[in-house]
């Protein structure tokens, strides 16, 4: 454990960063979509100045907030756990508000589209419908036969350990709507749905792994997976999505998890 | 319009809301209306835990837990509320662990327990590890266990509804030979997003569970979209509000930003520095330090700030210091939070302090509600059918200063109470019928922030309202802070009447949405000042610099805010007292 620290320390000098924030500017192109006006999409651009810490979800607030208040978006926690506000910035799958303005190329362009493979409602919102409609199919929650204890199950640390990866999926989307075979297949599963289903596959408490395994082996299931990685790629979470579906993968062939 | 009909509709898919859910779904014809998708609530932003008295990794009784969040309140805690959602911690916390929750374990596989703020052994002797939790995501994994079963129950969502009225009708009844006239609920008013129609949802009972309104201040851990829409509504129909005086700044949000990181940290070992390198919290609270509760935590900040001993280029912010953990240990319990350094700041927590300052954190009152989470419409009226938990009510378990974790808890005891509760009452009870044209208000609200246009922007409105909000109703306060707060608010109350919304449209107007939402900010806004002036002494998270005593005389009451027009020297808000609940306690000075 830890030492009890000292009451009085020296401090380096410039400790917690230090000296004015930086502001530069950028221009950000926005992909517009209003069905109530036109059926065509076109683009919208903004040339703003930003500060230092500011990520794209300011921009797109700036924009939003300064310039043109009909410009659609979703977001809430504004610090990514909420999932709310995934979108393709720069042509990858992101988290707007996890995406600091300073660690793009500002000297182009930003680029903010809505993610693919799910309808378009209305600029960067997209019909989340089926992507949640697949994420109910796997089962997402915990099935444990036999009578239930009086106190908590017992699990140790290493069966706690073998599912934690996949717990920390926030449902935003930006795996299953980065995956190519998604975009052509809306059938599929998509990673997102499987990765839930590995958080419980894997989780020693649970008795319906068989069950989750036979959804998955269907013709939509995991063996439609091509092994892009893109989906790791674009998880906000960190988590390794693709070894997740590997890991399914693997049970489904071994019946043995 | 359509018109809905369920037994129950539940206002809000966070934990409460969700909690109640579970109950409810599985009693009786159950909806659940979210401005937001289910996952998407703030409650999964919460870290550190959930505190309980297992017992699991060393001595524990609820009995403890029951004295430190009276004390944590500074006294100010409805007693009999403080009991039931101490003993009933540690079913909570089992029932969560049946549903699927990952919590941290011990060796031998239990649930693993840490330190927080303000939770001690044996009445304040040391510290003690309560606090149940997986890694500091403990919000996350609550929020997701509960939407699987939810998921499991089948109940059923409404998401991106928001709701803008609460349908209240006074009905006569006669009791003992007297007739008079009781407040009665018969259904909501609901936005559908994707459409921009209205919807009636009609009900027998009706679950506020709506959460926060930390949108208020502009350095703030909450979320956007916690604009006080629940608290709003009720106000607007009559019911009180309790306790709005006292909100919590959270002591450690990351500087400039405002983004939470977990008392945890804390728990974990991490300590508070000022721009000499002292830990100053063994001056302010000898015994605990920098596991003291919160209001404590954060006044002492923002005091070494004052007297000039804060860090950085403007000495505005003090550190969270880790250095001396190992990494290891940092990674395995504290992963989310760290990571918010390096992504926000750049900053490097294995080795370099950490730049936090209080940020605004949690409304300690709300709706006031009795230990079933009732609804009153006074000090002991209920009305029958109108349940609330969660942040949006106030039952009161936090008194004048919630601990740390007790929030967690209090989703899921009183989310829990008031499923069962609404479920079983809108199993005996008949409709309410909805009153004649029940949407006109709603209506000429929207139509009014659509068809405006006197050009003030609503973002400029809520960006002067949070600047006033943060300079002037923050961790300290004076009578001069808050009429001047008073009148900013009046002013741009004034202003809001001419707001322009550029989106015309019907479809996902989110631009009408925030101009709704600002009305709701403004509302609470001007009850949360006008309370806190009301409150002439320092208790708890309010500290007022001009009464910088604890008045127990005087001032040993809740508060009760009723909106009226004619109170029109507090800006149209009424300030009433409800009597505090006494049951083992007796209020002693409190010191750490």
């Amino acid at each position: 454990m830890e030492k009890e620290p000292a009451s009085k320390v020296e401090l380096a000098p410039g400790v917690g960063g230090g000296g004015e924030i930086p502001t530069f500017d950028i221009t950000l192109k926005v992909r517009r979509y209003n069905p109530e006006i036109s059926d065509e999409a076109h683009w919208d651009e903004w040339k703003l100045t930003m500060y230092g810490t500011d990520r794209v979800l300011d921009a797109l607030h700036r924009v939003k907030w300064e310039h043109d208040g009909s410009v659609s978006f979703r977001r809430s926690c504004a610090h990514g756990v909420c999932g709310s506000d995934a979108m393709r910035i720069n042509g990858r799958n992101r988290l707007a508000c996890k995406t600091l303005l300073k660690d793009l190329d500002t000297s182009k362009p930003i680029l903010v589209e809505p993610i693919k493979g799910l309808p378009v409602e209305k600029d960067l919102i997209v019909d989340m419908e089926p992507f949640f409609q697949s994420y109910r199919e796997i089962m997402p929650f915990l099935v444990s036969k036999g009578h239930s204890p009086t106190k908590e199950r017992l699990q140790s640390s290493e069966e706690r350990e073998r599912y934690d990866d996949t717990t920390k999926c926030i449902l935003c989307a930006a795996c299953t709507s980065s995956c190519p075979v998604f975009w052509t297949d809306g059938q599929y599963f998509g990673p997102a749905a499987i990765v839930n289903a590995h958080r419980f596959i894997f989780d020693s408490r649970d008795d319906a792994g068989d069950m989750r395994l036979e959804i998955l082996n269907d013709k939509e299931g995991v063996w439609r997976c091509r092994t892009t990685f893109n989906c790791t790629e674009a998880c906000p979470r960190g988590i390794q999505v693709t070894k997740a579906i590997s890991e399914v993968k693997q049970a489904i062939l071994t019946r043995k998890v | 319009m359509q018109v809905h009909k369920y037994d129950v509709v539940i206002v809000g898919a966070g934990g409460a809301g969700m909690r109640a859910a579970i109950e409810s779904g599985q009693r009786a014809h159950t909806a659940v209306l979210t401005k937001l998708y289910p996952t998407r609530s703030h409650t999964g932003a919460a870290q550190g835990g959930m505190c309980a008295a297992l017992a699991n990794v060393e001595e524990d009784n609820w009995e403890w837990h029951t004295f430190d969040t009276v004390k944590g309140g500074d006294y100010l805690v409805d007693q009999d509320a403080a009991e039931v959602m101490a003993k009933e911690a540690i079913e909570a916390v089992l029932d969560l662990e049946k549903m699927g929750l990952p919590f941290n374990r011990t060796p031998e596989g239990r649930i693993d327990q840490r330190r927080f703020g303000g939770h001690t052994r044996d009445h304040g002797k040391a510290p003690v590890r309560r606090s149940c939790y997986a890694a500091d995501r403990t919000g996350h994994m609550i929020l997701q266990t509960l939407y699987q079963n939810c998921v499991k129950h089948n109940v059923e969502f409404y998401n991106e509804y928001y709701v803008l009225d609460l349908l209240m009708v006074d009905q006569e009844v006669t009791v003992d030979g007297e007739t008079r006239l009781e407040k009665r609920v018969a259904g909501v008013v609901s936005y559908d997003l994707a459409s921009g129609e209205l919807h009636i949802f009609q009900a027998k009972s009706i679950v506020i569970a709506s959460g926060g309104v930390g949108k208020v201040y502009k350095t703030t851990s909450n979320a956007h979209t916690l604009t006080g829409d629940g608290m709003g509504i009720a106000f607007r129909r009559g019911i009180p509000l309790e306790d709005m005086e006292f909100f919590q700044f959270h002591p450690t949000g990351l500087a400039g930003l405002g983004i939470l990181l977990s008392e945890a940290a804390r728990g974990e070992g991490a300590i508070l520095r000022n721009s000499e390198g002292e830990r100053f919290m063994e001056r302010y609270a000898p015994t605990i330090k920098d596991l003291a509760p919160r209001d404590i935590v954060a006044r002492s900040m923002a005091n070494e700030v004052r007297e000039g001993r804060g860090a950085g280029p403007n000495k505005d912010y003090v550190l969270l210091d880790l250095t001396h953990l190992e990494p290891a240990h940092i990674d395995a319990k504290l992963p989310d939070i760290t990571e918010f350094a390096r992504t926000y700041l750049g900053v490097e927590p294995y080795t370099e302090p950490v730049p936090v300052f209080p940020t605004a954190h949690y409304a300690m009152g709300g709706i006031p509600t009795n230990i079933s989470a009732e609804v009153l419409a006074d000090n002991d009226t209920v009305v029958p059918g109108l349940y609330a938990a969660g942040e949006v009510a106030c039952v009161s378990v936090h008194g004048s200063n919630r601990l740390g974790t007790n929030s967690l808890l209090d989703i899921n005891v009183f989310g829990k109470r008031a499923g069962i509760a609404a479920a079983a009452y809108a199993l005996t009870a008949d409709f309410v019928e909805i009153p004649e044209n029940p949407t006109v208000e709603t209506e000429e609200l929207l139509n009014r922030a659509r068809s405006s246009e006197g050009g003030e922007r609503v973002a400029l409105i809520r960006k002067e309202l949070q600047d006033i909000m943060d300079a002037n109703v923050q961790v300290f306060r004076t009578e001069e802070t808050l009429l001047e707060a008073l009148s900013v608010i009046e002013s741009l109350e004034e202003r809001y009447t001419r707001i322009t919304v550029q989106d015309k449209g019907k479809r996902f107007n989110l631009d009408l949405l925030e101009a709704v939402e600002l009305g709701f900010l403004l509302d609470m806004a001007k009850v949360m000042t006008a309370a806190a002036l009301h409150r002439q002494e320092s208790r708890g998270g309010h500290f007022r610099e001009d009464f910088p005593e604890r008045d127990d005389e005087n001032f040993m009451t809740h508060s009760m805010a009723y909106r009226d027009p004619s109170a029109t020297r507090t800006s149209g808000v009424r300030l009433e007292t409800k009597p505090v609940i006494f049951t083992r306690y007796q209020p002693m000075e409190r010191k750490y």
